[in-house]
């Protein structure tokens, strides 16, 4: 699963920083039929969240109208240096993580 | 796709370019002394003039357009790859001129269509009864941010050929082996759907002969386009090395542009790009907006059957800056829709119903100097709606043996003589 981060390495104390993040993930609805008529069983991610230094600061759940490869954009506070998380978690449980270290200063 | 693509499409073409003008009685060719006033000398207004007065030569038919020489878009982009050279792509506008059509060199400014006239650039003005627009494109500048008129000097566009054509032929040119070529493609709808993939083939073949440690790299704000398994499977035959296709799904898509420091951005990265080809959005152009003949895409909704704006009636509108899909915006659609449009006002002037007619599409995209691929649409317009026909058409065999591409190049440049002698000859 390629997971893509965008976040400043650097920020000063009370900045609002921007961050991005993209998961490719087909985000399969289970409405959709196959060329035989069959059923696409469904197969989405139904949960993400974002977590500074263990404190989540956004999460998003997600539903079948959420279209294939999902991007958020999302800002939150600089406070402290540390480790910014972000986790996402399919129906069945099964989750995907990245992480990225800012420094504030 | 057929067994007999080649003869099949040629059947279709010829249907088409002949039933709209097939049952015209002789009272529709009347001795109407209309007058007719055609805005934009491009591919769909040049033809609209000609056939317009092919068949009501009582009528007075006047083609305004600024530019004394038309670059044609299709096959400019064997010039940016180096196998053509731009003033093949040149042409004027005498041929019409004999035909008594009246050529106003001058850019048409406004458009009254309660008064039904054309205010031109400098001030005169031109009535009408029917007026045909083919505006083509314009580019929203500023859309993608940092791209704007100042940006095309250092990032050239080259989708509207002429000058640009060969300051990005020249760019490449001299680049020195091991550069990065970047070249942004847009969402659709645009000019021409394959045609950056047909230039990122040529891109790629030059630097493959000419540049090898050079390679070209296209960023995508779309995850699939025109004939892509065809390109697709050029591309990894021929220039493995050579071309990197990122679609939106792969962060592709450009998000801003900084002409200063020739770099790119995409929602993840930044890259630096020796040349750099920016393909940016586009709308229609800019007298269609004037005119109140676009929407709040950018584009200009149309009959299909007579290619009346369904936003201003006695204006037409036709090739790229229309909403025809699924017919594309070509230069094949912009001719045929000419021809289309041009029986149909010949008939409404005659006080006659217009007819449902067949039309068709054929892009023919090169994927090296000798090699072609090409995709035929056949469409339907029977109550104003256009409508592909199923099972219709089709596109190029994969797989395909070396002699099928060298023949489709074959017929394309035969195409583009057809076609242009068609618009202007």
């Amino acid at each position: 699963m390629t997971i893509r981060i965008s976040a400043p390495d650097t920020a000063s104390k009370g900045d609002i920083i921007e961050l991005k993040a993209m998961i490719q993930h087909p985000m399969e609805t289970g409405y959709r039929s196959g060329s035989r008529g069959e059923n696409i069983p469904r197969d989405i991610i139904t949960r993400f969240e974002c977590r500074y230094n263990g404190e989540t600061v956004f999460a998003a759940d997600f539903h079948p109208g959420i279209a294939a490869n999902p991007f958020l954009t999302f800002y939150t506070k600089a406070t402290e240096s540390g480790t910014l998380a972000f986790e996402w978690t399919d129906q069945d449980g099964e989750s995907w993580s990245e992480s990225h270290e800012i420094t504030v200063e | 796709m057929s067994r007999f693509p080649l003869s099949r499409r040629s059947v279709l073409t010829g249907l088409a370019g002949t039933a709209a003008l097939a049952g015209l009685s002789p009272a529709a060719m009347s001795q109407t002394k209309a007058k007719l006033v055609v805005i934009g000398g491009g591919f769909g207004g040049a033809t609209a003039a000609k056939y317009l007065k092919q068949l009501m030569p009582g009528a007075s038919v006047t083609l305004i357009e600024p530019k004394s020489t038309y670059y044609a878009c299709p096959f400019s982009n064997l010039v940016i790859g180096g196998g053509r050279e731009l003033s093949a792509q040149a042409f004027g506008y005498d041929g019409l001129k004999a035909l008594g059509i009246e050529i106003v060199q001058q850019a048409a400014d406004a458009v009254d269509a309660d008064a039904r006239t054309v205010t031109l650039a400098d001030g005169a003005s031109l009535s009408w009864d029917r007026l045909v627009m083919s505006p083509g494109i314009d580019f929203r500048w500023g859309a993608l941010e940092g791209y704007d008129e100042g940006a095309v000097d250092a990032m050239p566009h080259a989708w509207k050929a002429g000058q640009q054509t060969t300051l990005l032929r020249r760019q490449l040119e001299e680049m020195e082996d091991g550069g990065l070529v970047v070249m942004s493609a847009p969402a659709a709808p645009f000019r021409c759907p394959p045609g950056p993939y047909e230039r990122a083939s040529l891109i790629a073949n030059y630097l493959k002969t000419q540049k090898p440690k050079s390679k070209l790299l296209v960023l995508d704000a779309k995850d699939s386009f025109s004939k892509q398994s065809l390109f697709e499977e050029a591309w990894a035959a021929r220039y493995p090395d050579h071309l990197e296709w990122r679609g939106a799904s792969d962060f592709g898509r450009v998000v801003a542009v900084n002409p200063e420091t020739m770099t790119l951005s995409t929602e993840f990265d930044e890259i630096e790009a020796t040349v750099a080809n920016v393909i940016p959005p586009q709308q229609a152009g800019r007298i269609a907006h004037a005119a109140g003949v676009a929407d709040q895409t950018g584009w200009c909704p149309i009959n299909g059957l007579t290619f009346e704006s369904t936003l201003v009636p006695g204006i037409h509108v036709l090739g790229d800056a229309t909403i025809a899909a699924p017919m594309p915006k070509s230069a094949f659609s912009a001719n045929l829709q000419a021809k289309v449009c041009a029986a149909q006002i010949t008939r409404l002037l005659a006080g006659q119903d217009p007819e449902a007619t067949v039309l068709a599409n054929t892009c023919y995209s090169y994927v090296a100097d000798d090699a072609a691929v090409s995709i035929t649409g056949v469409y339907t317009n029977d109550d104003g709606k256009l409508m592909s026909v199923d099972g219709a058409g089709g596109v190029s065999p994969l797989a395909a043996a070396p002699s099928v591409r060298e023949a489709e190049a074959a017929q394309a440049l035969a195409w583009f003589r057809t076609i242009t002698s068609e618009a202007f000859g």
